[in-house]
Formats: structure tokens, sequence, C-alpha cells
């Protein structure tokens, strides 16, 4: 995966630039803003991380310059802006996901993934197979080795977003913020409590437990090994 | 002198001086047309009543002739009152009358106005003012029929000088009223301007006086007083946000600073030093989110965030965060339980309030979750989450059964990073609840603390319409923590 980073603080773009190398991904590098409007131009990024505050242009305007000029590329801004209202305005001019600074890199790889792998608008997928575990999106239903399972609607659309990021990490923030839409962070860790909820009603009793908690970074829907 | 002339200069001393011109112009305007007019009425008067008597002497004569119309003009003469004649010759030869001679304003042959001097035995001292009509009596005579009107004239020139006196006295008094006036108002806001420049030099609880007569320039007062409270407040909670972060966030990064430091100073062993970066990012990330709560807090009491209100289902808030913490009091041994009525609408905002009932629902869980047991035959400890809609308000309670919290300490409670003694060893910043109680302030509405018998009952307050509470900001109940009242809590505590 390629991935463009628009920063303009040098240390920080040379920290992401190897920490996602040593993540197996390509990462390019510009530190202001019309520079790096041109190398999303003509780049064939999959993902671009684009801080919001960058000298000579800021990063709304070329996130909103290249939607306008009908890029689809996945963009994640970076902001050091952490108001409810500061997110909307980002997500509004053609953000797809908004990180505030500081973030842990393991959070920012997880959703620059979650992005890259994001399907096309007009793919709809109905149905989720991880190993013998299925979700249809349809009917609401759940089951693992043809044995139903009743979960309640917040475990089920738990379930659904965890399936279709299978096999990449999903971080706690992610799933607070997509399952339950809430953009603060609760000061006891429930995540990890639906999770172990959760767990118990598709792995227990089963040999090969499919949902992992990826230590230090949050957890993983995947058929294999642990 | 330098304070008469400001005076002068005052807006209001102006202000009425053009008053004072534009009443003294139009009485003036109006009293000259009436006395012209009134002049002008009398005169025509006198000259109607003249040109009946000239009619009536020109037919004594067509029927007497000039003998009998100069015995007649020598009788009337001699009476009494302000009847003036004169016959003369076609010579200009005075025949009989009581005027010396003709006088040159009627040569023209038409009546008008003139001046003589009466050839009575008093001897006059200056001309007297008439009005005459000249008659031309067939054989050359001239007869001269006219009214004194000096009596009239004086009547009027008094009444003019009286007019002139009581304009002149009127604009004195205007001025000085004007004068009295704009030092009254000008000293009230001289007050004002020097209470305010008091309040720049630094004196920030200084505050504008009221004179006390709910008049404009109190409301004025009133309002800048109002403002001076408000950036008070501000300030305070800036220099409140400052002090904590040297406080609180001082120790933290000293002691992220020494882990770091006493792995760099031991002996190449990189299990030491994994351990060490790993604290390190520990404490860095609880840094942050002490940092991010501070900021919050200090965002909402800005109240940076007020626009963002919308219409939101309290109910479908409460139940949500009742969902998202259930499995957690589940795993802590306690029974969440909660009453909320279907659709509760209020003007909110989602996030900041989902976040609020989160951290009282959290607080709940966490402090009552380690209580000891309320006994044998005591059932499973509950925490119970209600929406109660009471007219223009709804409360949203949490309350638990665990220790609770001392009467004496509640105030205390709400404060930015007051964690109770007995709870010290607890996780969390210690800004739960003074983010709810910001929360509250942005929205307009209250938290207090109650006796849940046992536990402690958080009943956060929201109004419906934040925003029309703006009418009565002063009449809050005495349990609602007040900014003021919290910092005089804050600043009681040290």
């Amino acid at each position: 995966m390629r991935v463009l980073v628009i920063e303009d603080d040098r240390e920080t773009a040379q920290f992401l630039q190897r920490s996602l190398k040593e993540s197996g991904h390509a990462a390019d590098v510009a530190t202001d803003g019309d520079t790096g409007l041109a190398m999303a131009r003509d780049g064939k990024y999959d993902v671009l991380v684009v801080d919001r505050m960058l000298p000579r242009r800021d990063g709304l305007s070329i996130v909103q310059t290249l939607r306008q000029e009908g890029a689809r590329t996945p963009v994640l801004i970076l902001s050091a802006l952490s108001g409810v209202d500061d997110r909307v305005t980002g997500l509004r001019a053609g953000g797809d996901d908004y990180l505030t600074k500081p973030y842990a890199y393991t959070e920012l790889l997880a959703r620059i993934e979650a992005l890259a792998r994001r399907p096309a608008p007009e793919e709809i997928v109905t149905r989720y197979q991880i190993g013998d575990l299925t979700l249809d999106r349809l009917s609401h239903k759940v089951s693992r080795g043809g044995e139903p399972i009743l979960l309640q609607p917040r475990e089920f659309r738990l379930l659904e977003y965890l399936m279709k990021h299978a096999g990449r990490v999903v971080t706690r923030t992610m799933l607070l913020e997509n399952v339950w839409d809430y953009h603060f962070d609760p000061q006891t860790n429930v995540i990890d409590v639906h999770i172990s909820r959760l767990r118990s009603k598709i792995d227990k009793g089963f040999e090969k437990p499919l949902l992992h908690t990826v230590r230090g970074a949050g957890y993983m829907i995947r058929d294999g090994a642990d | 002198m330098t304070a008469l002339t400001r005076l002068i200069a005052s807006s209001p001393f102006r202000l009425s001086l053009a008053y004072l011109g534009a009443f003294v112009l139009v009485a003036a305007l109006v009293l000259g047309f009436i006395g012209w007019r009134a002049n002008e009425l009398l005169t025509t008067q006198v000259i109607e009543t003249l040109s009946a008597e000239v009619t009536g002497l020109r037919e004594q004569f067509q029927v007497g002739g000039a003998a009998r119309l100069r015995d007649i003009v020598a009788d009337r003469s001699q009476e009494p009152g302000g009847g003036l004649y004169l016959l003369t010759d076609s010579t200009g030869r005075k025949l009989a009358g009581n005027l010396p001679r003709a006088p040159f304003q009627l040569e023209d042959g038409r009546g008008g106005v003139f001046r003589y001097r009466r050839t009575s035995d008093v001897p006059q001292r200056k001309d007297r003012i008439a009005v005459g009509v000249p008659l031309a009596v067939p054989g050359g005579y001239t007869l001269i029929v006219g009214r004194d009107i000096e009596d009239q004239q004086q009547f009027a020139d008094t009444l003019w000088k009286v007019a002139l006196w009581g304009i002149g006295l009127l604009a004195l008094v205007g001025i000085g009223a004007g004068l009295l006036i704009s030092r009254t108002v000008l000293g009230r806001i001289e007050g004002i301007t020097a209470a305010v420049r008091t309040i720049m030099a630094g004196d920030l609880s200084s505050r504008i006086p009221v004179a006390g007569m709910d008049d404009e320039l109190d409301r004025l007062s009133a309002s800048l007083n109002d403002m001076l409270s408000r950036i008070e407040e501000l300030m305070g909670a800036l220099r409140e946000v400052s002090n904590n972060i040297a406080h609180d966030l001082r120790t933290p990064l000293n002691r992220l600073r020494n882990n770091a430091e006493e792995a760099l100073r031991n002996p190449d062993d990189v299990a030491t030093y994994r351990a060490a970066l790993a604290k390190t990012i520990e404490e860095a990330d609880e840094l942050i989110r002490t940092f991010n709560s501070l900021l919050l807090i200090a965002r909402l009491e800005g109240r940076a965030i007020a626009e963002s209100l919308t219409q939101v289902d309290v109910s479908a808030i409460v139940a949500d965060v009742a969902e998202l913490y259930e499995p957690v009091a589940e795993e802590a041994g306690l029974a969440l339980a909660t009453k909320v009525p279907d659709g509760v609408m209020i003007t909110a905002n989602r996030e900041l309030v989902s976040q609020a009932v989160a951290n009282l629902v959290d607080n709940a869980i966490k402090y009552s979750a380690d209580a000891p047991a309320l006994g044998e035959a005591a059932p499973e400890r509950k925490v119970t989450i209600e929406v109660i809609p009471s007219g223009a308000l709804v409360d949203i309670v949490v309350a638990d059964e665990g220790p609770g919290v001392p009467a004496e300490d509640r105030q205390r409670a709400l404060q930015r990073f007051v964690r109770l003694e007995q709870s010290r060893s607890a996780p969390g910043s210690g800004l739960g609840l003074s983010l709810v109680a910001a929360v509250a302030r942005l929205h307009g509405g209250s938290i207090r603390l109650e006796d849940n018998h046992p536990g402690l009952r958080a009943i956060l307050t929201l109004p419906s319409e934040p925003f029309a509470r703006v009418a009565e900001p002063t009449t809050s109940s005495a349990l609602t923590l007040s900014p003021a009242a919290e910092r005089a809590a804050a600043i009681a505590s040290g």
C-alpha cells in the first residue's frame, strides 16, 4: 500500500515514513500544502494522511480541492484541534477519518489500513464470512458452524464492523466511533467488556477462536492460527 | 475651568443647548407672528372706525357746507379721548382741529400711521403715534381724521418686552438646567469611566457603580457589570486551567522524565529499557487524557461550542449510555436499572450530554463496585439511571448504593481535579465530575449531588431550551453550583 504523508513537522513525517515502512507499506512525504497537493494529484496513493495546519496551503483546502477534482482517494486528517465542531468541519471538507494529535502509531496504522481497503461505494456486501462464522446483513442473522447465534443489536453491529475489517486491527476508539458513534474517551475500558461478551457468544465452545486481542492496539477477527 | 469646558463640551449639554435653541427660535417665531397679526388687526379696526367717521363728516359737509364741518371739527377736537382732527383750506391754513399741522406721512392722500405732537396745553415731551385718514373736501379743503394709538402701541411694546425677557429668562434657565443635567449625567458617566479605568488597570473584581435609579445609565452599568463578571469568570477559569496544568501535569511530566533518566543511567539492559519505555508511553497516554479533559472543560466554559446544539432525544442518549455500561456494571457485580420514558427531546449537544452521563455512570459503577457488601440478606447493589422530565427541565438522575459522598464534600467533588480522600486509589484523572458540571453549565443546566440512602445521587438538570434561560440568570437554586460559588469553594479549599 502506498501512503502519502503531508505533514510539516519533518521529524513526525519521517517517523511516520519509517514506521509505515516497517509495517510493510510504502510512504512518501510532503512537508508543505502545495507540494502535498501536487504529489497527491499525480501519485497513485491508496491513502493520504493530511495534517490540518500546513504552510502555504492548509490541509482542509487540499482535501476540498482533490474532492472537487473528483479524486476519491481516502483521506485521514490529522489535527491538533479536537473539538466536536473541528471534527465535523474536517469530515465535511471531504476527509474520511479524523485523528487528533497526539495519537498512538498503532491507532494511525489501524485507521490507514481500514481506509485503504474501504470497498467502493457501489460494492454492497450483504454477507460476511470468516471461517465457519457467517453474518447476514439483510436478515441480521449470525451463525457459526451452522448453529444460529443470538446477538443483541449492538453486539450485531460490533461483530459486523469487526468482520467488515476482518484480518485488520480495529482499535477501541474506532469501535467507539463507528459502532457507538461516540468521539470521547470513556474513563473505563467499556469496549473490552463488550468484546469479551461478544467473544463468549461467538468463540465459546469452539476449538478455534476467531476474535483476537492485539496487544497494545485493539482487536481483530481472523481465521487462522493465533 | 477645565471642568467647565468639559461640561460645555459634553454631549448632554450640547444636546440641551440645541434643544433650547430650537425651542427659543420656534417660540420667537410664534410670538412674533401673533404680535404682528394682533397689531395688524387693531390697526385695521382703527382705520375702519375712522372711515365710518369720515363718511359721517362728509355727509355733514354735504348738508351744512364748510362752515358746519369746521364747527363739528372744532367741537369734536375739544372732546376727551383719542380723536384727532385737522381741517385746512386750499392754502394749507388750519381752520380747526387739535393737530398742529398736516402730518407729512399722509401727504400722499392715503390713510396710515403718523407721528404728531398735540396742541393741547399739556406740554408734550415726545411725538405720539396715531392712525389717520385724509379726506379731500370739495372747495380745496382737506380734512384729516385720526385716532391716537400711542397707548395701544405702548401696550404692544410692553408685550414685546415681556416676551423678550421671557425668552431670555427661558434661555438662561435652560442653559442652567442643561449644565446641571450635564453635570449629573457627566458625573455618572465619569464614574463609569473611572471604574472602567480601574478595571483596565488590572482590578477585575471592581465594579461599575449603579445609582439605583433603574434608568438607561443604570442598565448600561448593570450590563457592563454582567460583562465584567463573565470576563472575570473566564479569566478565572483560564487562570485555573493554567494553575491546574502547572499542578497536575508537571508532576506526571516529571515522573515521566525521571523514568527515562533512570533507564538511561542503568547499564544497557534491554529488558529494563523496554520496561521504562513502555511505562513512558503509558504515562504519556495518561497525560494526554488529562490534558484533553482539561482542554475540553476550558472550551466548554468558554462556550466555544454553544452553537453546536441541536434537538436531541435525551431518552435515546441515556439508553445508549446505559447499554454501553451495562456489561461493565454486570462484571462489577452491579445491576444497572433504567427508568427512561420514551422520546424526551431537548436542545443539546449529543456528544457532550453522552459524555456527561457516561462519566456519571462510570463514577457510580467505579465507586459502588468495591464498596463493602451490604450484608448477607441484602440484594444485589444497584445503579439506577432515570430521566425525569418536569416542565421546561429534564433531570437525568444517576444513583448508586456505594459509600456516597459526605454532605460537606459534595460541593468540592464537582471541582476540577478534586478526588476525595477515600477514592485516591481509584483510577481516573479526577476530572469526571468537573466535566459534567461544565457540560451542565454550557447547556444552562446544573449538577447537584444528594444522598441516596445509601449511596450518591447525582442529578444532572438540563433545560429543554438552553437559551430560554437568558432572562433570569441570577435566580438559580441554592444547590446549583454557580461558577462563582465554585471558585469561592476552590479558594476556600486552598
